[in-house]
């Protein structure tokens, strides 16, 4: 159907799906008066038209990727569209349109935002090269500070590999100028003799120093390259956000990291230099088989357009199964990775045999992709050294006609077969550089997809200055999304400078989330956060997190001594520093009583320690920084409460005079919050001290209704409380300090 | 045990409700499947607006057909996983990789972010999340055309 287009639009959004969900395009189009479905290519091709009446409301949902977008009166739902999340944008855009030219001013989805566009910076598909050999030449980039020994090294190599070519061009003079005149009955000159094997003797020794020249540098630079690299990619990684670590399997990324580097570093130094010396020796050697015989030369040089064929055939096939046999490692790596930091879960349900089969079955699977590869693998090897045989023969044949036609000399063959015998075993290996090179270009390839990933927590370009903040915080419109799931709607709050404010909700409430969010982990997806009015974007990252003290449930404390994983945020702090920090994390005292003190080491996770030691170290380690924000995500939650006394002392101590942020599940600790903010499901839905909350009735009181029921049922059924008591806050005279 | 005198019923904004006559008044509820890979259609849930279950459905059969047929009505609006039929082409074999495809609800692409977003299922197939967060499910790979199956193993 053709009508007249639709006039004046003021918002498009492209639709790819149809209401019974089929693929289909289509655009919707808002004008004034009317929503209108058309044909993508040309507006004019209507399929339906919807009146706007007053009252009426868009109501944009999102479930599992899929969009829905509803255009609501006050009774029913008039139309309904959907679409993939790809056209989330241009939906929520389209809906605030929409609703900031036709709804109440008062209604809940006008969206603030205006430029959507600007939101979603981490859509943007950052676009990496193919996975191709090319992939190799963007190692430059690290060879680039070794160029003069790079060329030092190729220079010996040119000089070492024409030196090694000299022994069979001397064979030709010795067969023809001595041995066949010998066996025609003519006498031995001995000072002929010794020159040629003095010639001999010199090439050999030049090409042995040089070779070892060559080796040596070369080498030392590629080791140092692959040092480079693996320390370019490591500080990447390292800067990479959160959600990068939170998608990737740690096993995975240690063999990145580990393998991968020492495989492109043995390639550079091995097998690349192998590969160079053998196309110098190769041209070299075609260019004296041409002088010495032109006919004989193009002869020789049949086989080498079918190995090259060859080669290039297997190529594709070997590089798609060295990916899989890639792969497959790092499954079995990451089992590994999996179960040892988790072997007491494994012991305690005493799954060992089940861990072992696991192990196994990746191993079987490690076992048959590299069984596919070597299926092809290992033809191609003996295909290459029976075409060398084949190429012998067809020389011997050819040559030993034209000896007897006259046209070549005996020494002549001889110099070619010797020359031949290198120039084909150096195809036999050189043959195998494709398999090394596929194996390194996916390697990599694997290196570079690391280097390749921005950090989709970007540092601003011309960074705003941080001193002299007084840390208030305000959130303003914050949604997050992660994947397919909105996990915070359009957060509003205001943090004073100094105040200490509680989260609150069910686990899965979003609390982590905010606090992630403030702490710059992630971007919010919509909306922004402020630091005494200034976006936190634009501060430097790193400067910005050192203003923040974490605390976090599972305190994590380094291979290191005790005095060390205090000053881990500090690592110039004097010993006092970090003893006052300690005393004041109500640290000091345990650390006393450990055999060495301060000197005494932490296991991979403090496993010498107990839980509410691990933490006070954990506090006293924020102390130190002093931080102007600091942040408690459910500091006391793993301790039993006599401890969580003890950590609520230190962290008494660290709240004083900071922005404080803290989640806490037992609502007792946060009793003396200047704030309570109640999350639930990703919104913000009561805030408001202790006190008035309890009067409101709401959220908070029932939560809190909860807790003291399961404190009394505790009592009742063990006598002893598991929880804190709500009034217990005040109970410090428990504790002797 | 599902109460004998269940309701369920769309309201004119094609919201789910559940009524039980007798008790409170209809209440809106989502449902929402609990194995949705494993076992798509044993193991419903219907959960309000403040995420509590309200009902448990062990087997949609259990429903009266009528409102079998509602939740399954509510849940194919609201879900869809497409089976991959055929991939026609790939952008590249590194990722972000952009595959042409056809499905079961027609043809379409899908952007690879990473590899690891295609996850291998129990029964032999796999279940591919696009970057938008749409999933996709890949039979067996014994089940697709040759093309597919090269293409598919240059990502495995």
């Amino acid at each position: 159907m053709r009508h007249r287009p639709p006039s004046s639009v003021l918002a498009r959004l492209p639709l790819d799906l149809s209401a019974d969900l089929q693929f289909v395009t289509r655009v919707l189009i808002l004008t004034q008066e009317e929503i209108v479905l058309a044909m993508p290519e040309d507006d004019t091709v209507i399929e339906a038209r919807w009146r706007i009446e007053p009252g009426d409301q868009l109501r944009l949902t999102d479930h599992a990727g899929l969009g829905l977008l509803q255009l609501n009166d006050a009774n029913h739902s008039k139309a309904q569209w959907r679409f993939t999340l790809s056209h989330r944008q241009a939906a929520e855009a389209f809906a605030a349109q929409f609703n900031s030219t036709n709804a109440a001013p008062s209604s809940p989805l006008a969206l603030a935002s205006t430029e959507p566009a600007a939101l979603w910076p981490e859509e943007a598909l950052n676009d990496a090269t193919p996975p191709s050999t090319w992939t190799l030449f963007r190692l430059w980039r690290f060879a680039k500070p070794y160029k003069g020994q790079l060329l030092l090294g190729f220079l010996l190599t040119l000089a070492a590999t024409a030196a090694t070519l000299v022994p069979p061009y001397l064979t030709m003079p010795l067969m023809d100028d001595v041995l066949i005149p010998f066996q025609n009955g003519v006498a031995i000159e001995q000072s002929t003799v010794l020159k040629y094997l003095a010639g001999l003797l010199g090439a050999a020794l030049v090409a042995w120093s040089l070779g070892w020249a060559r080796t040596y540098i070369l080498s030392r630079v590629s080791e140092r390259i692959g040092a480079d690299i693996r320390t370019a990619t490591y500080s990447h990684l390292m800067n990479l956000s959160l959600d990068y670590f939170g998608s990737k399997r740690t096993g995975d990324l240690m063999a990145r990291i580990g393998s991968e580097t020492d495989r492109i570093n043995l390639f550079l130094s091995l097998h690349l230099l192998d590969f160079f010396t053998d196309v110098l020796m190769i041209l070299m050697t075609v260019t004296i088989l041409f002088s010495i015989n032109p006919w004989l030369a193009l002869v020789t040089l049949i086989p080498l357009p079918i190995i090259a064929w060859m080669i290039h055939i297997v190529r594709d096939r070997l590089r798609t199964g060295f990916e899989r046999v890639d792969r497959v490692w790092s499954q079995v790596t990451n089992i590994l990775s999996d179960t040892i930091p988790g072997i007491r879960v494994v012991k305690a349900f005493s799954q060992e045999a089940r861990e072992s089969e696991r192990f196994h079955q990746a191993n079987q699977l490690n076992l048959k992709v590299n069984d596919r590869v070597n299926r092809t693998w290992s033809l191609f090897a003996p295909t290459v050294t029976a075409l060398t045989e084949f190429g012998l023969l067809i020389v011997w044949a050819f040559g030993i006609w034209q000896v007897s036609q006259g046209a070549i000399t005996v020494g002549i063959l001889t110099a070619f077969l010797a020359y031949i015998g290198r120039f084909y075993s150096r195809m036999d290996s050189m043959s195998r550089i494709v398999s090394v090179t596929q194996k390194t270009a996916a390697g990599t390839k694997r290196i570079f997809d690391i280097l390749d990933h921005t950090a989709s927590v970007p540092n601003p370009k011309h960074p705003e200055s941080l001193s002299g903040r007084k840390a208030a915080i305000e959130l303003n419109q914050v949604s997050f999304r992660h994947g397919n799931r909105g996990i915070l709607h359009h957060i509003n709050l205001k943090i004073k400078p100094g105040s200490m404010v509680g989260l609150v909700g069910h686990s899965g409430s979003g609390k982590t989330t905010l606090v992630n969010l403030i702490a710059r982990f992630y971007d919010a997806s919509a909306g922004s956060i402020t630091l005494d009015g200034t976006d936190i974007r634009q501060f430097n990252v790193a400067d910005y997190r050192r203003q923040i003290g974490l605390v976090l449930q599972e305190p994590f404390l380094f291979f290191g001594t005790v005095a060390e994983n205090i000053a881990y945020g500090k690592a110039n702090a004097t010993p006092a520093e970090i003893i006052a920090a300690a005393r004041a994390a109500h640290a000091h005292e345990f650390i006393l009583k450990l055999p060495h003190g301060y000197d005494s080491l932490v296991g991979e996770r403090g496993q010498s320690l107990s839980g509410g030691e691990r933490q006070r170290i954990s506090i006293a380690r924020a102390l130190l920084i002093d931080p102007k924000i600091l942040i408690l995500d459910e500091a006391t939650a793993s301790v039993d409460t006599e401890t969580e006394r003890e950590i609520q002392q230190a962290l008494d101590n660290l709240v004083q005079g900071r922005t404080t942020i803290a989640i806490a599940h037992r609502l007792s600790t946060l009793r003396q919050a200047d704030m309570l903010v109640v999350l639930d499901q990703g919104r913000i839905v009561e805030t408001g001290q202790h006190a008035e909350l309890l009067k409101r009735q709401g959220h908070y009181y029932r939560l809190y209704q909860a807790q003291i029921k399961l404190n009394e049922s505790a009592e009742l059924n063990d006598n002893e409380p598991i929880c804190a008591p709500p009034n217990a806050a005040e109970g410090h005279h428990h504790v002797a300090s | 045990m599902l109460p004998a005198n269940l309701e369920l019923s769309l309201d004119a904004f094609n919201q789910l409700l559940m009524h039980t006559p007798g008790t409170a008044a209809p209440i809106p509820v989502t449902p929402v499947r609990a194995f949705p890979i494993a076992a798509p259609d044993d193991a419903i849930a219907l959960v309000d607006n403040h995420g509590s279950e309200r009902l448990w459905i062990e087997h949609l059969t259990d429903l009266t057909p009528d409102n079998a047929q509602r939740v399954r009505q509510t849940l194919a609006s609201r879900e869809m996983t497409p089976l991959i039929l055929r991939i026609n082409h790939v952008s590249r074999f590194a990722t972000p990789s952009v595959w042409q495809i056809e499905t079961n609800h027609g043809a379409t692409e899908l952007t690879l972010k990473t590899e690891d977003d295609i996850r291998p299922l129990p029964s032999g197939g796999y279940l591919v999340a696009d970057t938008f967060g749409l999933q996709f499910k890949i039979p067996p790979r014994s089940q697709l055309d040759r093309q597919s199956q090269r293409y598919l193993a240059r990502f495995l």
